[in-house]
């Protein structure tokens, strides 16, 4: 069991958000949690995620990239914590040769490489976002949690980002507005509505009923 | 749509890309002046003076009031008479700001350091409570007019325009505009008051009877333990001020000064009319020979003014360089990103030693470790300025805000912190290369060949017409910095002033 809570309350800002909240991931899942907006997805993926922030990839609704940074560099800070400070710092001045492959290849497949060497200030929305996702990919972790990392794409290349995502994270809790992408490629469903689960069933389940409820 | 964001996009890649430029060309000019500047340590024995040094200050010994107490009144009276009057005298003047020539007088008298004015007025006025008063007031008036009306143009103008046009111009002026600055005039007032208290210290080392005064003798006598318990006399003073001045408590010790040490001086009017005829103009212009006075001209530029311009600007850049360093060194021990609680107390506390540690007086001390050098002023620039900076970007570093999974120290610093802070960063030491310049010129009068060294020297040997003519080099030189450094903050995007001094 990767993720577990027991019955559990959860506040955002002192104000409660999701009540009694009992749920299990186990490793190797590809969940996706829908619910209208201010349904609490945001908290309780913040809230997943404090139980293995060591261990796992995060894609925060803000890319939060730093501005004056190139796209380039953005990418490669979800690999800082794994070498020295110098090498980090050697990193900044001069991108050794290894590292910009690396990285292009990351790019390329997020169909950004041609924005690698702009600041990441400079990025459209799309772009700092899939900025954002690709230095998740570009940290190398088995987890991924993100939150809503599609918002700002079209529907093919959510699809596209989508599918890379589940080819590089074995595991993956991903909240999206888009359930059709969430039904096509996850397995399972977590639906919220009014501070607490609504459904939580396997994809192939979830029938257009169940999703009327969500968002009504 | 399209447009204005293609707009944002080429208006934030050129701040980017003009950011890059001005740190290489910084980093250019700092090689230029390392190149051009003499560093060398010409003292015999700099670590035995220090150790001397270093004893004196860990055993201060009592001095006697009789001694302190004149000197620290001098300090403060000068200090209030002449801050009070410039703010009053400034707030006039920032009103008729959008006039031309106001703007350029406030700059040139500005533009001429409080100790070349002291210089000037001693040789007109003598060593009289006069010339201390005078000596503050006439810069600190530039600096105020120019401060208060940026001030008085940033406030919103949203409360001036939604009242009855009909009300009269300063009615509508005092009860918007003026109420609306006050908070940060207020503010700036209290902060330029600790300037003032600094530079009058100073002012002793040109002979009037200020705490610099009596520090300049105790040095040079070598008495470090009696200069020790003036200086933490000074710190401490500087430390309690803004628990000791209010501002309506200045009314009352402005008036209080100005009955303890009144501004007055035997004025000898024939004498004052010989000065300004014969005296600071140069005798080829008074018998109307101009190739004279040009060749009297190529002469000073040959031997004097092209030196001490070259040595003042190496001087300056390799400063300013070492300020940004030392800067982005020892910010973070100030800020909550880096520092546990411990750690920033002991920091901010050096920070404000550092700070309120006038320039000159390191210097001084510098010079007698060092010997004669550009090393000891260098570094002295750097003490001060670097701690104003460093407090300034940490309390900064504390408005960031970053992602959960934000990498942490060093990490922290470089890819997060140090990138989003660079711009303002600059900006910052843009705002000092003005006065880093304009005391680089000043430090000179302690044997440094800049500019300062050559105005000392012209007044010893009683040139006033070379002394004049040296200062008003230095004044151009002045606002010509003043101005580069006003249009490389707009090519950055920092127009108004980061945070507040």
């Amino acid at each position: 069991m990767l993720f577990t809570m027991a019955n559990q309350s959860l506040h955002y800002h002192n104000r409660l958000i999701l009540k009694n909240l009992t749920l299990s991931i186990n490793a190797g899942e590809k969940v996706a949690i829908i619910g209208a907006s201010g349904a609490g997805k945001s908290t309780l993926l913040k809230s997943l995620r404090e139980q293995h922030s060591k261990d796992l990839a995060w894609c925060p609704q803000q890319p939060g990239l730093v501005p004056m940074l190139s796209c380039h560099h953005n990418i490669y800070m979800g690999q800082l914590e794994n070498h020295h400070f110098l090498a980090n710092l050697r990193q900044l001045v001069l991108p050794s040769k290894p590292v910009k492959a690396a990285i292009y290849n990351v790019a390329q497949e997020l169909e950004i490489e041609q924005q690698l060497k702009q600041a990441s200030a400079a990025l459209s929305g799309g772009q700092a976002q899939r900025c954002s996702i690709a230095r998740a990919i570009y940290s190398q972790k088995d987890i991924l949690l993100a939150d809503e990392p599609l918002s700002a794409l079209d529907f093919i290349q959510a699809q596209k980002v989508m599918r890379s995502l589940c080819q590089h994270f074995p595991t993956l809790v991903i909240s999206l507005h888009n359930v059709e992408l969430a039904i096509n490629q996850c397995q399972r469903i977590i639906a919220l509505k009014d501070g607490r689960i609504l459904f939580d069933k396997p994809s192939s389940q979830v029938s257009p009923s169940d999703l009327t409820l969500v968002y009504n | 749509m399209l447009l204005a964001y293609i707009k944002k996009i080429s208006h934030l890649s050129s701040g980017f890309h003009s950011l890059r430029l001005i740190s290489f060309l910084l980093f250019a000019l700092t090689f230029l002046a390392f190149l051009l500047s003499d560093l060398a340590i010409h003292s015999a024995s700099p670590l035995y003076e220090f150790s001397l040094m270093a004893q004196g200050f860990l055993n201060p010994q009592t001095i006697s009031f009789d001694t302190l107490l004149p000197a620290l009144y001098a300090t403060l009276a000068f200090a209030f008479q002449g801050v009070m009057v410039a703010a009053v005298l400034g707030f006039l003047l920032s009103l008729l700001f959008r006039y031309f020539y106001i703007r350029v007088f406030a700059a040139f008298i500005r533009s001429i350091h409080e100790l070349f004015w002291a210089l000037l007025f001693i040789q007109i006025t003598g060593l009289t409570p006069l010339t201390g008063f005078i000596a503050i007031l006439i810069p600190f008036t530039g600096i105020f007019a120019k401060v208060f009306s940026e001030i008085l143009d940033e406030v919103d103008k949203k409360p001036e325009l939604s009242l009855n046009p009909q009300i009269k111009t300063f009615s509508l002026f005092l009860y918007t505009r003026v109420a609306l600055a006050w908070p940060q005039m207020k503010g700036y007032l209290l902060y330029r008051l600790e300037c003032g208290i600094r530079s009058s210290a100073i002012l002793g080392f040109v002979g009037l009877p200020t705490l610099g005064f009596e520090l300049e003798s105790y040095f040079k006598q070598g008495f470090y333990a009696e200069a020790a318990t003036l200086l933490y006399v000074f710190f401490i003073l500087i430390a309690s001020l803004k628990y000791l001045v209010k501002i309506p408590m200045l009314p009352i010790y402005t008036l209080a000064a100005f009955i303890y040490l009144p501004p007055i001086a035997d004025i000898s009017w024939p004498l004052i009319s010989e000065f300004f005829k014969h005296e600071i103009v140069p005798t080829s212009l008074q018998e109307g020979n101009i190739p004279a006075f040009f060749n009297w001209l190529n002469m000073l530029w040959q031997t004097q003014i092209m030196d001490g311009l070259v040595n003042t600007l190496a001087l300056s850049q390799l400063a300013l360089a070492l300020t940004g360093l030392i800067s982005l060194l020892i910010f973070p021990f100030s800020s909550k990103l880096f520092a546990g609680k411990i750690t920033r107390t002991v920091s901010q506390s050096s920070l404000i030693i550092m700070r309120s540690s006038p320039e000159y007086l390191l210097a001084f001390i510098g010079l007698l470790i060092l010997g004669p050098s550009m090393l000891p002023a260098i570094l002295a620039l750097a003490i001060h300025n670097s701690a104003v900076i460093a407090h300034l970007v940490a309390l900064q570093s504390q408005t960031l805000c970053f992602r959960e999974d934000a990498s942490k120290g060093i990490n922290l610093y470089f890819f997060e912190t140090l990138p989003r802070l660079y711009g303002s960063f600059l900006a910052l030491l843009f705002y000092r290369w003005e006065v880093i310049v304009r005391e680089t010129a000043i430090l000179g009068m302690l044997g440094i060949p800049t500019l300062g060294f050559y105005i000392d020297s012209a007044f010893e040997e009683i040139r006033f017409d070379r002394a004049i003519l040296l200062i008003l080099v230095t004044a151009f030189l002045n606002i010509l910095i003043d101005n580069i450094a006003v249009l490389l903050r707009k090519q950055m995007h920092f127009k108004q002033q980061p945070l507040s001094f």
